[in-house]
């Protein structure tokens, strides 16, 4: 196909929204009961609550002229899949899910979380992650790299 | 620096079959995107411009110039139109969410006089989308 896929001028990236439930509470041990309740009000309620997440997830890399993407969706699908949807979706983050055993699940460590799990994705550089928790509230991570934001 | 966002849609038609493949190579790359006679979306396009509003006019550009560009550079080309076929930008590429997007970053860039394009996004669906930026560091920072 044409070579004329490429500019050189032009940061392409490739965003894909993902769909999972899953509950949580936010509750740390080393505080008291009453610093919890303070600190996370009713999301401290002790047998959770849950949500329905949208996760975006962002990568880069270049467009391949042959098939003109930068990585195949269901590369990209299934690995998600494989190492967020599959272990998060319609679980309990903070008895199902490693990680959370010993932090406290809010939406920021999820973005944390899920980061580490995506960066190994071999067919594109991850950029970032968003991750809607309500309709009101989003949080993104773009790990150690300064210009993961905004291309 | 501000940005300024507007979003347009538009309704397309596309395949996806590169001739270089054999018939079994396409179908297994592609999936039903290689169906032979096509498909559609519609698209959703924002466009993001940055600048310093004029001091005048309180305005990084005036929102009807931008209208007026869409209109003519993104509308009249692919609104209603058969992608792989009709818009000759593509021709010769696979017309997937990135490649769309980048022909549509290089039809604005050099229309778009007053503020500096910043990003442009595609969404196919709303769940598939392609954002460009000006690739190094003037187009991360802005």
């Amino acid at each position: 196909m044409s070579p004329g896929a490429h500019n050189g001028a032009v940061k392409t990236e490739l965003g894909r929204r993902y769909h999972f439930a899953a509950s949580h509470r936010l509750h740390n041990p080393a505080l008291s009961e009453e610093e919890n309740w303070r600190l996370y009000g009713k999301c401290n309620n002790p047998y959770g609550h849950g949500h329905n997440y949208i996760l975006e997830v962002l990568v880069s890399g270049k467009v391949d002229p042959a098939t003109g993407m930068i990585a195949n969706l269901a590369d990209l699908d299934g690995f998600v899949e494989r190492e967020v949807l599959e272990p998060f979706d319609h679980k309990s983050l903070n008895e199902d899910v490693d990680a959370f055993r010993s932090t406290v699940p809010t939406t920021e460590n999820l973005c944390i979380e899920i980061f580490r799990r995506l960066k190994a994705f071999p067919k594109a550089q991850l950029e970032r992650v968003r991750v809607q928790e309500t309709s009101n509230n989003s949080f993104e991570y773009a790990g150690d790299n300064p210009e993961g934001f905004e291309g | 620096m501000v940005l300024l966002t507007r979003k347009i849609e538009f309704a397309a038609s596309h395949l996806y079959n590169n001739p270089d493949f054999s018939p079994e190579e396409n179908r297994r790359i592609f999936g039903k995107c290689n169906n032979p006679h096509g498909h559609g979306h519609n698209y959703t396009l924002e466009v993001t411009v940055a600048g310093e509003p004029d001091p005048v006019t309180g305005m990084v550009l005036d929102l009807k110039d931008l209208k007026e560009i869409l209109e003519r550079e993104v509308m009249q080309r692919m609104d209603h139109r058969f992608l792989n076929y009709e818009v000759p930008e593509l021709a010769g590429q696979i017309p997937t969410c990135e490649n769309i997007a980048r022909v549509i970053w290089n039809l604005l860039d050099p229309k778009i006089k007053q503020g500096k394009l910043h990003r442009v996004r595609l969404y196919e669906t709303p769940d598939l989308f392609a954002d460009c930026y000006r690739n190094g560091s003037e187009g991360a920072k802005a």
